[in-house]
């Protein structure tokens, strides 16, 4: 038997938010996040048989997803035509060296190592979330990621505050203790 | 009033998780701040606490809203049900 089973009636539960999270971060768009998401699963659904169980359920999944976030690049760059590439040197003897020092700080790499970092802190503080119980994670993310007010977190889950906070408390210390291990 | 500046390490860690989502009074961070000058293990739980706090808003990290993961679970299990009865 393999190491690792699937069980589509268990994606949502465990892995959307972490695909969601995988997806923004790289696509920047909600709506486009959401579609791509849905495709995977579909995706997913339908090569079902071709699951070897060698890896685990969450990696298969991200590998059909990133193969749909290229194939979104490639349909919207094959939908705005060839990339436009601009770059302007000076030539004149007076600015002599100038683009150097204009590239040194180069904006947009400082924001990609920027983003980089947030990637891998935002896959950090996912494989933390998963090892929490269910009911932990879930109410953590409603406080603390989405920012919801405790009232209406109780109202949803149908809890006490004062429960509420038991349960932000228990989670918040496995997963400081979590993040001290793998990235703190 | 010194004497209710004083407080439990139990209460100084609740009104540390509520800080963390601006819901503590300034009464409560004074007789929060009033333990750590005593207390270490409550001095260690507001740093861990606090690092926790940051390293989540630097991340930028997100999830789906509820309403989002319903409907995804919906559309989801209603392509589930078409697969199963689409098989002989």
């Amino acid at each position: 038997m393999s190491e690792h089973q699937i069980d589509p009636n268990k994606w949502i539960e465990h892995y959307s938010d972490y695909l969601f999270n995988y997806t923004i971060s790289r696509v920047n768009d909600r709506d486009i996040a959401k579609d791509l998401i849905q495709d995977t699963f579909f995706a997913g659904l339908k090569s079902m048989k071709n699951f070897k169980g060698e890896a685990s359920e969450r990696t298969w999944l991200i590998s059909i997803l990133k193969r749909k976030i290229i194939d979104y690049y490639r349909k919207i760059n094959s939908n705005k035509g060839q990339a436009e590439v601009r770059m302007t040197y000076n030539n004149t003897e007076e600015h002599e060296g100038d683009w150097l020092e204009e590239r040194i700080e180069d904006e947009g790499y400082l924001n990609a190592l920027e983003t980089l970092e947030n990637t891998e802190l935002g896959d950090a503080i996912y494989d933390c979330l998963d090892k929490l119980p269910e009911k932990q994670a879930t109410v953590f993310k409603l406080k603390t990621i989405l920012n919801y007010e405790t009232e209406t977190i109780c109202n949803e889950l149908n809890i006490t505050p004062s429960n509420l906070w038991v349960i932000i408390h228990r989670a918040r210390i496995a997963m400081a203790e979590c993040m001290e291990k793998n990235w703190l | 009033m010194l004497k209710s500046l004083f407080i439990s390490k139990e209460e100084a860690f609740h009104i540390c998780d509520k800080s963390q989502y601006k819901e503590s009074s300034l009464w409560e961070k004074m007789k929060l701040m009033f333990r750590c000058l005593f207390c270490r293990t409550t001095r260690h739980y507001v740093d861990r606490n606090t690092k926790l706090t940051q390293a989540i808003a630097s991340s930028k990290v997100e999830c789906l809203k509820h309403s989002e993961r319903e409907l995804l679970e919906a559309q989801l299990k209603k392509h589930l049900k078409n697969k199963v009865q689409q098989q002989p």
